[in-house]
């Protein structure tokens, strides 16, 4: 509002306002005109104040290092799942892939939460033993399986009969496995090659040299 | 919240859950309270890791949810809090409050519940359990007994509280028939419930825990010999389900001000007098509210029958003493009436309102100076001065008092003020005074420190990220030696293998540790600052 009609930008001289009044004098040298950004580290006439050093500051500080070493290996440290860059792998099926998205890697109390953000509990959680983390989750299925195992060992004579008619049922499942996988390889011979040649009329040279070269008079082709 | 808050947050966010969690707590901090569906399209992210950030938000206090603005049939919508957020970075200072007060056990009770958000007590009394058992030395064990009395403690001094149950969505939007508008929505519609409006706040709850803490070992022996106990430990569920604890920050930030309080008696004064206000703060420790500006007053009989066993002070040496701090100008303590010996109270807003004040004096002073801090100091005192009487009153010579009052008011800690004669503001006809503002300009260098905390953050990422190939080396080979250790090798394969890494590369391990240290230990200091100032805002915005 003061001064809208005068002082715009006639010369350096004059402002919108009476510079006596702020304390400029008459002709005085006012510092030159800044035409560039300040520099990013500017040099410091006062120099800050020394940290604070001593037993107080050192425990927090190792408190914080820890602390975030910490965070960094508990469930809440949200990584997204690694996308497959390559092919896909047999050893996949039997190799621990890691984080994956859609599930959620601990347990929490689902009536605090709303409903729609309910996600499947990783179940390899609940199976492995828990090497690090002190979750809840953890010690229970591993004691099991171990108190399972002391009820085995005392209740193996008993539980003969059941072990062996166990076996059984194993092995007539195994073997109609067996029959499902040569049915499948079979038919994977038969599509994989689609030529005209029959599998059989293909020798592949490992029984070359196996025979006995006890006549050396003759020459071998 | 401002950009310089947002930014500070989504680091720690960053540092502590994740990038994933960093987006979506930055997301919802800039916009406001969204639901799912807009959280997932608006940060392109996957829906599944949205609702796993989302869980981890909200177990740790950071979000909360409540039904959607058109009323309870709307998707649910999550709000993200800053200032939650941002209490991350005082974490350390917490523990350490919890172990000077309570000892490891209290610290490890803190800490466990500070990385988890909220736990049940059964929980934590385990995990505490085993984390000591695990410190001791071999064939020692801790009870549960003492965690739970190391834990009952904390509640009864109201550390640690209950969190605040959590408010039904499905039946509230059963409930509400649209027709009638004006029956109650079941608190869906009021603002969440808090901590304290719970009446069982801080109640135990009844619960019998026996057991010694369990030390992690890798023979089969030890764990089958516990094996019975084990199993029996977690066939009875420990009858607190759903009942959790998380730390209650507003009584920590009581204390830490109560000993900014009392150090500063003690630096300004002596040591009996800050034993005095110590004696007057523990007193009113219950009877005083969050937001009083002053403790309920106190007869100087009762001080003295309290003051500690150790500190023996006569009683006239005591009346003294109160004077003195009565009539000191940075009017920690007031008098409000003759009974009982005198009625004395703390003034609290006061006393934050002087640490803020020495606290921005003190910040011009290391940057701009001691004569520039001279004037700010004037201007605080004398509220509007104009440029002689700046000049007159600092006694410095006219022309550098205008350099320091030019340099002090483009960094925006000195305002100018126009009082215009006449009615057209004709500026030969118009005063310009200088002045200072303390609320605003307390508000501007709370700004200026989440600014250099997040700086400080930054630089520490950047330096990590540069040795990142020397830090990993070190790693492994340290994950070497420890091996090789565990195998019991030889000294010299030991040294082999510590030669492994040549003496610049150990050098500059050693520089890189040295400033990441320095940055970290800046951080807990600004982060000082950041609560002095805060303190002193909040109290400034109740009255």
């Amino acid at each position: 509002m003061a001064g809208l009609g005068r002082g715009r930008g006639r010369g350096k001289g004059y402002m919108s306002f009476s510079i006596e009044a702020v304390g400029i004098g008459k002709g005085e040298n006012l510092p030159p005109s800044i035409l560039q950004p300040t520099p990013l580290f500017p040099p410091m006439e006062h120099k800050p104040v020394p940290l604070v050093m001593g037993e107080e500051a050192e425990y927090m500080l190792a408190l914080k290092q820890e602390f975030r070493g910490n965070m960094k290996t508990l469930p809440f440290y949200v990584r997204p799942a690694v996308s497959k860059k390559d092919v896909e792998r047999y050893s996949d099926k039997y190799q621990n892939s890691g984080p994956s998205d859609n599930t959620i890697e601990w347990n929490p109390d689902w009536k605090r939460l709303p409903k729609e953000l309910r996600i499947r509990v990783k179940k390899a959680l609940k199976e492995n033993t828990s090497l690090s983390l002190d979750t809840p989750v953890d010690p229970k299925p591993s004691k099991k399986t171990r108190v399972d195992k002391e009820e085995i060992i005392h209740k193996l004579e008993t539980l003969e009969e059941e072990v062996t008619s166990d076996e059984e049922e194993g092995e007539k499942k195994k073997q109609e496995e067996e029959q499902q996988d040569g049915e499948e390889e079979y038919d994977e011979e038969e599509f994989e090659e689609e030529t005209d040649y029959i599998m059989s009329y293909f020798d592949n040279g490992e029984e070359f040299g196996g025979d006995s070269d006890d006549n050396m008079d003759e020459a071998i082709y | 919240m401002t950009a310089q808050e947002v930014r500070l947050c989504g680091l720690l966010l960053q540092e502590h859950f994740g990038e994933v969690v960093e987006r979506i707590g930055t997301h919802l901090l800039r916009g406001g309270a969204q639901n799912l569906r807009t959280i997932a399209n608006e940060t392109n992210t996957p829906l599944d890791l949205v609702k796993k950030s989302l869980c981890v938000l909200v177990q740790h206090g950071a979000c909360e949810f409540g039904s959607g603005r058109r009323g309870p049939g709307s998707p649910v919508e999550y709000r993200a809090s800053c200032e939650r957020v941002l209490r991350v970075l005082r974490y350390p200072r917490y523990i350490y409050t919890a172990k000077t007060l309570y000892g490891d056990t209290g610290e490890l009770i803190v800490e466990e519940v500070l990385q988890r958000g909220h736990m049940t007590m059964s929980n934590t009394v385990k995990t505490v359990a085993d984390r000591l058992t695990h410190n001791m030395e071999e064939g020692r064990s801790m009870e549960y007994s003492e965690v739970v009395s190391a834990f009952s403690k904390l509640v009864e001094t109201h550390f640690l509280q209950r969190c605040p149950p959590v408010a039904e969505m499905g039946t509230a939007a059963t409930s509400t028939n649209p027709a009638t508008p004006g029956t109650p929505a079941a608190s869906a519609s009021t603002a969440p419930p808090t901590a304290e409006s719970n009446p069982d706040c801080y109640k135990l709850p009844h619960v019998t825990l026996i057991g010694r803490g369990k030390r992690r070992r890798s023979s089969d022996d030890s764990e089958e010999q516990r094996g019975g106990k084990k199993a029996k430990m977690d066939s009875e569920s420990c009858g607190d389900e759903g009942i959790y604890w998380q730390v209650n920050f507003e009584r920590f930030h009581q204390h830490f001000r109560d000993q900014a309080i009392i150090s500063a008696v003690a630096s300004k004064l002596d040591q009996t007098s800050s034993e005095i206000v110590r004696t007057m703060l523990r007193m009113s420790e219950v009877t005083t509210t969050q937001t009083a500006a002053y403790t309920q007053p106190l007869s100087a009989n009762e001080i003295f029958r309290s003051l500690p066993p150790n500190y023996s002070i006569s009683r006239p040496i005591l009346d003294q003493y109160l004077s003195l701090l009565v009539d000191d100008p940075m009017e920690f303590v007031g008098k409000s009436g003759d009974s009982g010996g005198g009625m004395y109270v703390v003034n609290l807003q006061r006393a934050l309102a002087n640490l803020a004040r020495a606290t921005l004096e003190s910040v011009v002073q290391e940057r701009f100076g001691s004569r520039s801090a001279r004037i700010f100091r004037l201007l605080l005192r004398k509220r509007h001065l104009e440029q002689k009487q700046v000049e007159d009153f600092a006694m410095i010579p006219a022309k550098e008092a205008k350099d320091m009052l030019y340099t002090l008011l483009s960094e925006n800690l000195v305002q100018l003020q126009e009082i215009p004669k006449t009615p057209d503001h004709a500026p030969s006809r118009t005063f310009y005074l200088y002045t200072v503002n303390q609320l605003p300009t307390a508000r501007l260098l709370l700004q200026h420190c989440y600014k250099t905390v997040a700086n400080l953050i930054e630089r520490r990422l950047f330096e990590t990220k540069e040795n990142k190939r020397l830090l990993e080396k070190s790693q492994r080979i340290e994950a070497i030696l420890a091996s090789l250790q565990a195998s019991g090798a030889e000294p010299e394969q030991l040294t082999e293998v510590e030669e492994m890494i040549t003496a610049p590369e150990r050098q500059q391990l050693e520089a890189l540790r040295h400033h990441i240290n320095k940055l970290d230990s800046t951080e807990n200091q600004v982060d000082e600052t950041v609560f002095l100032l805060e303190s002193y805002i909040f109290s400034t915005k109740t009255k």
